[in-house]
């Protein structure tokens, strides 16, 4: 796991002055977040995850944050960007035509469905994505490169990084409302902010990672 | 405590009431206005154009009407700390964008809500380059304004005053302008280091002017320096149109219509608008009025004026010179980050607390426009779309990145692009949630656009190593602020308003948003809004008083 903040948990502010109730309500919202899909197949639902589990690999010692759920929440709460390529589909549809896409081009390449693959040929895939490589009929007139560029790396890592257990591996300090900060200077770092590890005084960053609630 | 009922659910305006912002449950009580009324003004939108109009209107005694899309937030009550949370104040309808540089929306550019996009903007509060109001005549590109850059000196000073801008002593560009009323924000690290990147270059820099309190005014507290200004401010310390001009229209007698969208202007048969037909509470209702203000914006501006084309105007209204939806302008945003030794947190405090204009007033260059550049402080979730889309990282690498988050410092432009009809808003096929034909957005930046744009990131990139920063990369691909599609001028054939946004067809149309700049200059627009919107106010009232509105 990573340990660039240890001990640091954003969360134990949740009852301290950086903590409005509206931040409660909405962070408590996405921690209980459903794991379970209410828009995807089960064909669909397990290529999403193997495509997150590549896009956003998480460490094996704490539960995963949902990132599929996420996306699945996206799509069925009808959460839209605000505009939308000409080029591609409706996000649903987006989503839907290049999942399938995806699992045509894993079976023509490798005879097996794209969950199924180890990560170093999923990534294999993925890159091809990325460089707008893949085609096939699935993808109807949608490019591969547009569905990668703005749905799938966008609708993935925005959920992760809107995720209190990714605030605590970046350090960022989190909701801050109606306390704010007061040490505004380059080095300079309130109470109730992370401390990053230091290898001569790693008890002491942990200890100060303690007292930010 | 308790919280209040859903802001989207229902309209909060009603009743003879509307929400006190800075009292939690509280409630202000508001003048309304039959239907059968027929007002003086409806004002079509509430954000920077339109509620600085809709106070000064109500103040000089007109019936006003004020519509927003969006709902009627109470920010103590209503906004978290949150990025993703807060989405819920942007305008997230569906558009579609094309052309060879399609531009994001959404939170970018877009708010809806009353107050506008003032309720997330980054409150940046600059002035316009005099010479910007003839580029034309004296610079040699884009086109002139019928403003004088005098006038609009005066009416800078009066919007600084009624936003309580914090800034400078003394401004190192351009001509003469008072202190600001309140005193300069302290910087944070991000800010700091373009302060010492721009004295290593020999360029000035200079404290952002901002739009939120740096001491208590009235029933704001100063800020407190949260960092998530653009996702709404939850103590009130920023000066939005919500929490300045918004009260001030409620207290002069002007109606705000929450969660009320505007869908069609309707003409009179003796060729004047007769009123405006809106959505709210599930169906439709028509509001009579003798004049009617659009200021919806760069987007939703254009797209009310052709969505409600008639037989007699089939190209959309106070559209004979065939400009509505021309010639929009959005502004260039690219950045350069790198990493700093030390901890830099760039996400305490207002996102640009410095700032260097020195290219927005030295000629010294082969393209034409300007640009500035402030300090940068992106949260979590806007940082990873930096990454991603400026690296096209993902995976293990992406993650290793993002880990170096309070090390990170940059410096993001806002740079000048040129008028280009083929830049325009038109209508699509595709339908929204009240049925009306949504926007769609053709952007494509021309050869200045992009030499411009090359020299920001070249001086920016020379910035960051002065400082030391390593890791240097480049976003290419980032614009902001929108402008165009409806502009002002002195000739009817090219132009669709004149200097006060009236309407050159019909009479008692008018349009008060970034619509009508001829050019967008190299800054922040919305202050040169909000004083235009004064100055139309006081407009609007000089020609009442000659019989001639």
């Amino acid at each position: 796991m990573t340990d660039r903040y240890p001990d640091y948990d954003v969360l134990d502010k949740r009852w301290t002055q950086s903590w409005n109730e509206p931040t409660r309500e909405a962070i408590d919202r996405r921690l209980a977040m459903p794991r379970d899909p209410r828009f995807f197949s089960g064909d669909e639902w397990a290529t999403l995850n193997a495509v997150c589990d590549r896009i956003m690999p998480q460490p094996r010692d704490r539960p995963p944050v949902p990132l599929a759920a996420f996306v699945d929440q996206k799509i069925t709460d009808r959460l839209l960007d605000g505009y939308r390529y000409a080029q591609l589909p409706p996000q649903d549809e987006a989503w839907r035509r290049g999942l399938a896409a995806l699992d045509e081009a894993a079976v023509e390449a490798h005879e097996s469905p794209f969950h199924s693959l180890p990560p170093d040929l999923q990534d294999g895939l993925l890159r091809k994505m990325q460089r707008g490589e893949l085609s096939g009929e699935a993808w109807g007139d949608m490019p591969c490169r547009m569905f990668f560029e703005h749905r799938v790396i966008p609708d993935i890592t925005h959920a992760y990084y809107a995720h209190p257990v990714a605030w605590n591996e970046i350090g960022f300090g989190g909701p801050a409302s109606p306390r704010g900060y007061v040490r505004m200077g380059l080095d300079r770092r309130d109470p109730w902010e992370a401390v990053e590890r230091n290898a001569a005084q790693e008890a002491k960053s942990r200890r100060k990672n303690g007292r930010v609630g | 405590m308790a919280v209040s009922a859903d802001p989207f659910a229902a309209p909060r305006a009603a009743k003879g009431r509307a929400p006190d912002v800075f009292k939690r449950g509280g409630w202000t009580p508001m003048r309304q206005f039959s239907e059968d009324d027929v007002v003086d003004f409806v004002v079509v939108g509430t954000g920077a154009g339109g509620a600085p109009l809709i106070a000064g209107l109500a103040e000089n005694g007109f019936s006003v009407v004020g519509f927003d899309a969006g709902p009627y937030f109470r920010p103590l009550e209503d906004f978290a700390s949150d990025e993703r949370e807060q989405e819920k104040l942007y305008w997230t309808d569906e558009r579609v964008v094309d052309g060879a540089n399609p531009l994001t929306m959404g939170g970018k550019n877009s708010g809806k809500a009353v107050g506008g996009s003032t309720v997330h903007f980054a409150m940046v509060s600059l002035r316009f380059r005099p010479e910007w109001f003839k580029s034309r005549t004296t610079l040699g590109y884009g086109a002139d304004w019928p403003l004088d850059w005098r006038e609009m000196w005066q009416y800078y000073a009066k919007a600084e005053k009624a936003l309580s801008i914090a800034g400078p002593v003394t401004y190192p560009w351009g001509p003469k302008r008072p202190r600001y009323p309140y005193r300069a924000h302290e910087l944070n690290g991000a800010a700091e280091l373009l302060a010492r990147g721009a004295e290593a270059m020999g360029i000035q820099w200079t404290p952002t002017p901002l739009a939120t309190v740096s001491a208590p005014h009235g029933k704001s507290p100063p800020c407190v320096y949260r960092g998530f200004c653009r996702f709404g401010c939850s103590t009130n310390a920023k000066q939005s149109q919500l929490v300045t001009f918004i009260p001030r229209a409620l207290r002069a007698g002007a109606e705000i219509r929450d969660l009320a969208m505007v869908g069609r202007i309707e003409m009179g048969a003796d060729g004047r608008a007769a009123g405006v037909h809106y959505h709210r509470e599930g169906r439709w209702r028509f509001q009579r009025a003798r004049n009617v203000v659009v200021a919806g914006y760069a987007i939703e501006t254009p797209r009310l004026l052709l969505a409600s084309a008639t037989d007699k105007y089939p190209d959309g209204l106070g559209n004979s010179s065939g400009l509505v939806g021309k010639n929009l302008m959005t502004q260039s945003n690219q950045a350069v980050f790198g990493a700093m030794r030390q901890e830099v947190r760039w996400y305490k405090g207002p996102p640009s607390l410095s700032i260097t204009e020195h290219w927005n007033y030295d000629d010294r260059k082969d393209f034409a426009g300007g640009y500035c550049w402030m300090a940068q402080g992106p949260l979590p979730v806007e940082w990873v779309t930096i990454q991603t889309s400026s690296r096209g990282l993902w995976g293990q690498a992406l993650r290793d990145e993002m880990e170096k988050y309070n090390h990170q410092v940059g410096l993001k432009m806002v740079g000048e692009m040129l008028p280009n009809e083929d830049n325009r808003v038109t209508l699509a096929d595709d339908i929204d949630q009240y049925g009306l034909r949504v926007a769609r957005v053709t952007y494509s930046w021309g050869d200045n656009d992009k030499a411009l744009i090359q020299h920001a990131l070249g001086q920016m990139q020379t910035s960051l190593e002065a400082v030391g920063a390593t890791n240097i990369f480049r976003q290419e691909n980032d614009t902001n602020h929108l402008a165009g599609t409806a502009r002002m001028g002195d000739n009817p054939a090219t132009s669709v308003v004149n200097a006060d946004c009236r309407s050159w067809d019909i009479p008692n149309l008018w349009v008060c948003d970034g619509s009508v700049f001829p050019t967008t200059g190299g800054v922040n627009p919305s202050l040169t809004i909000t004083s235009i919107a004064m100055r139309t106010a006081d407009r609007i009232q000089a020609l009442a008083a000659r019989g001639e509105l």
